[in-house]
């Protein structure tokens, strides 16, 4: 079946099986191997993604589902070559020890400081709560997540990635 | 983890949903969110022919309130009912339950209809349909009608819904002067399903005794059910925890409960009574503030 959607900005034409996974899609076919695959079973959040700007566990979408959608990978937070600010709290909060589950934690606090741009620790770790790291680096996580909050209510609104590619 | 290989279909209107329907029979699936269906058709416990895409039917995706009902489009999503003011006012059971579904990810993409015509013996909607006493309405090429929540449950996965029926509405009546509500719930650690859930919706009379009271319960049987045995234990009698204990330790009476590795059925069953217990007394409590708001 066609297919057309905009990922990280650029629209693509691709024919897919109806029963190829969106996470499948966007590895084996657009080649953006940045979301993971994790346990397969909508529970562990690595292959998070952002679906017109919500964030969805890709591995329970099909692609045809997201046929006309705007959809929003790891790849494309950063802009002219500088790091989200997501990415950059990560680095600098040591948010992340293997990388397995980053790229999933990253979006899914995406859409937590889209719709709650001041989080508590609490509301962060709910946000976060479809989302496992096997290193146990949570609190490193968090405090990445506070730290992006800051410094983007420091410069700009949150806003949508998706829009602006 | 690949599903075995079906044709999708994505019609437009509601007339051609039901007409797919038909014409696949037991070939084919409705598909809404997908987050109960697609992981049980990449385990292929489910391999569907045809998947009937209804998201395209975006009219379906609604909260409103009518007169001395909410009304909720089947397609609207977990999370568009978690943060809904109109509900968290009017029907705050709503809300709260919705909270408690999966992880943002599932409640950003789940709806309240593909819940409830999947009727997973541990999802936590039929729970509160069945306390809240809603209506579900349900459209075929024979018309449209509306089924008792009580009613809509026949057994495990299985609804009253007819293979080309579509359910198209959730239609809450509005809570009374000195009604509370409320849903406790244990979550089974990894997939965040209901280990037990029971959602509770008491009225008291202005002497402090209960009115009514009606209780869902889902995660214990192989559906979700309404506990009568609690209901008629606490009808007339006056809230307090002595009456609120004693009926409680009826939730889970005349239910075949479920057992797996996680929980044996005498766990289980003490687990319904426990969480019965916190959803009566929370409910209470909510009904009490309700009286002198």
């Amino acid at each position: 079946m066609k297919i057309r959607m905009n990922v990280n900005g650029n629209w693509r034409e691709d024919d897919v099986e109806p029963r190829t996974l969106l996470v499948h899609y966007l590895r084996d076919v657009a080649g953006l191997t940045g979301t993971h695959v994790g346990c397969e079973t909508s529970i562990c959040g690595a292959c998070t993604v952002l679906l017109n700007q919500e964030a969805v566990k890709s591995c329970t979408v099909f692609a045809v589902q997201a046929n006309g959608a705007q959809v929003t990978t790891i790849e494309g937070l950063a802009r002219e070559g500088k790091l989200h600010p997501l990415q950059q709290s990560f680095w600098e909060e040591h948010g992340l020890q293997c990388g397995f589950c980053t790229p999933g934690m990253i979006l899914v606090a995406h859409q937590l400081l889209c719709r709650n741009p001041h989080p508590t620790q609490e509301e962060i770790r709910k946000g976060l709560e479809g989302n496992l790291c096997r290193c146990t680096g949570y609190q490193h996580i968090v405090k990445a997540v506070q730290s992006a909050a800051s410094k983007m209510s420091a410069t700009e609104p949150v806003r949508a990635v998706a829009a602006a590619g | 983890m690949i599903p075995q290989s079906f044709e999708y279909h994505v019609p437009r209107t509601l007339e051609e949903a039901s007409r797919l329907a038909a014409q696949f029979g037991a070939d084919g699936k409705f598909l809404a969110g997908g987050h109960s269906l697609i992981p049980m058709m990449k385990l292929r416990l489910a391999a569907p022919k045809h998947l009937i895409d209804l998201t395209c039917l975006r009219d379906l995706a609604y909260i409103r309130e009518e007169g001395e009902h909410v009304r909720i489009g089947a397609l609207t999503t977990h999370f568009r009912i978690e943060s809904s003011a109109l509900l968290k006012e009017k029907c705050p059971l709503l809300p709260e339950t919705a909270r408690e579904i999966g992880d943002v990810q599932v409640r950003n993409r789940g709806t309240i209809g593909g819940n409830l015509a999947h009727s997973d013996p541990a999802a936590d909607w039929p729970a509160a349909v069945l306390a809240l006493e809603a209506e579900l309405r349900a459209v075929s090429p024979r018309g449209e009608r509306g089924m008792a929540a009580k009613d809509f449950f026949v057994d495990l996965m299985t609804t009253a819904l007819a293979s080309d029926e579509v359910l198209v509405e959730i239609k809450v009546p509005q809570l009374g002067h000195g009604t509370g509500a409320a849903y406790a719930k244990l979550h089974h650690p990894a997939s965040g399903y209901a280990m037990v859930g029971v959602a509770a919706v008491i009225a008291l009379r202005d002497n402090g005794a209960v009115e009514r009271a009606a209780v869902g319960i889902t995660g214990v049987g192989p559906k979700a059910y309404r506990a009568f045995a609690v209901e008629t234990a606490l009808h007339g009698k006056p809230a307090t925890q002595a009456h609120l204990n004693a009926a409680a330790a009826h939730a889970a009476e005349g239910v075949d409960v479920n057992a797996d590795l996680y929980a044996s059925a005498e766990y289980r069953s003490h687990l319904a009574r426990v969480y019965t217990r916190r959803a009566l007394e929370a409910a209470v409590k909510r009904a009490r503030a309700a009286a002198t708001a």
